[in-house]
């Protein structure tokens, strides 16, 4: 019989840019949609961390989030943020209040089941699941959503090509949410889960540097509030290994009965 | 003169897999299969790394600084690196089809028993990258050399 000896855990790893940025939701991927990447520099060998603050300028309101999470073996995330949304005049008008700001807690598990997104020929594949709070349920409910909470259900493929230079990710996800859960979930038109599809397409420039865009379609279930598809286009510079930056120019479409909310994201993260 | 040269054709014969100067290694079959990636079609990925002189210039640089280095240097330690330069220059030379064939041991063979975890890995390619920077070799033809490299991670780390 051989004795088994505790593994030691290794420090740093990953190949820059590869463990991605912080989506909105707080799982690592791109900026609107999570990669089947985890958290931190790790490598299988080791315990990763990261954390990160964003921020979305809109023509009429303004996003925050922060949050933070562990990347276990390179294998399992765990992930928590907690979001803010700022109606600002937008909120008086509203009869909510000037400022008023919705805001939400989500934590996140996500589990990396094949593949890998540099070396493997098989894309990195992973599933995971959102657990959303929406923090100001009786104002949701009073537009016409269903619950103050909910938990998405996502599935990512992700791979760089690097023959290319290219990295391409895609996501279903099953959700409920209005609007990410910011107006809370199901809605008056429907309570029912429904598919979406999400995805980044980026190019890098350099070892530091990728540029490209992204897409999340979503769905539509409060009939005083249309909701529109999302996009952006993204720049992303790894200042050095623990420290990445993005900056977006974001469409985010009709939100909360006001059309044409497109801006800038600003986001920074730190992994370790 | 003809009677020096004798031994070393003997030699040269008898032991395909390894030459004179290099320690002796468990016989095996030569194959450019061993070198684990088809090679790329056409001359100008061979131009874009400045062909076989650039080639070996990235492959000397690669495992002087390998073997320096703090973090995987130790695995190199009292590995024949005079073999290593040849073999590994004329697997980049074949891959990147500047005129080599593959004369080394395949990746599983070559790298058993190291204990290469795959943050080594990672760290090797980090040195790559340096190295081919250094040299002057585009991002896009870095890459291109790389995606050969990638998949043979599989046998190179030690499941
Ligand atoms: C895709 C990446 C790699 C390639 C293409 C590669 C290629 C090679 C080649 C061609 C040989 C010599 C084969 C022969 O002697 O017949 C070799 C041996 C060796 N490689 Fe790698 N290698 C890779 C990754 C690594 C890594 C990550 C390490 C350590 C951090 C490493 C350490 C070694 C050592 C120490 C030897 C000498 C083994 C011996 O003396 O028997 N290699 N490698």
């Amino acid at each position: 019989m051989t004795p088994i000896h505790a593994k030691e855990l290794r420090n740093g790893g990953k190949l820059l840019l590869t463990n991605g940025i912080t989506s909105l939701e707080g799982a690592s991927g791109g900026g609107l949609t999570p990669w089947a990447v985890i958290a931190g520099n790790e490598t299988r060998d080791g315990i990763g961390l990261s954390a990160h603050a964003t921020l979305v300028e809109l023509r009429d309101y303004d996003y925050r989030s922060v949050g933070a999470a562990v990347g276990l073996f390179d294998r399992v995330e765990l992930s928590i943020a907690r979001q803010r949304f700022n109606t600002r005049e937008i909120g008086a008008l509203l009869g909510l209040g000037r400022d008023y700001a919705f805001e939400q807690d989500i934590v996140g598990a996500k589990v990396r089941v094949a593949g890998d997104l540099v070396y493997d020929r098989l894309p990195a594949i992973a599933v995971g699941a959102q657990y959303k709070h929406n923090r100001n349920g009786p104002v949701v409910r009073a537009i016409g959503a269903q619950h103050d909470s909910g938990v998405d259900y996502y599935a990512s493929a992700s791979k760089l090509l690097l023959g290319q230079s290219i990295l391409a990710s895609g996501t279903v996800r099953l959700t409920k949410a209005n609007q990410m859960g910011i107006l809370g979930y199901g809605g008056d038109k429907s309570d029912a889960y429904s598919v979406q599809f999400e995805g980044s397409l980026g190019w890098q420039v350099s070892r530091r540097m990728a540029v490209g865009a992204e897409y999340r379609s979503k769905p539509d279930k409060l009939s005083i509030a249309r909701e529109d598809d999302w996009y952006d286009i993204f720049a992303v510079y790894a200042i050095n290994r623990h420290l990445t930056a993005t900056a977006a120019y974001t469409d985010l479409g009709s939100i909360a009965t006001v059309k044409d909310q497109r801006g800038v994201l600003f986001s920074l993260q730190t992994a370790f | 003169m003809t009677v020096s040269l004798f031994p070393l054709l003997l030699l040269a014969q008898a032991t395909p897999y390894a030459v004179p100067g290099e320690t002796a290694v468990t016989p095996y079959v030569v194959d450019d299969a061993n070198a684990a990636a088809r090679p790329f079609v056409g001359d100008d990925i061979a131009r874009a790394f400045g062909g076989q002189d650039g080639i070996r210039r990235i492959v000397d640089r690669l495992i002087d600084k390998s073997h320096n280095d703090p973090v995987i240097g130790e695995i190199f330690v009292s590995h024949d690196m005079v073999r290593l330069k040849r073999t590994l220059f004329e697997q980049f030379c074949y891959i990147l089809n500047a005129g080599c064939s593959y004369s080394g041991r395949d990746m599983k063979a070559s790298h058993k028993d190291l204990g290469i975890q795959h943050a080594d890995m990672n760290r090797m390619v980090e040195i790559l990258q340096a190295v081919m920077r250094e040299q002057g070799i585009s991002f896009p033809a870095q890459n291109r050399l790389l995606s050969r490299l990638a998949p043979m991670r599989h046998d190179v780390v030690e499941r």
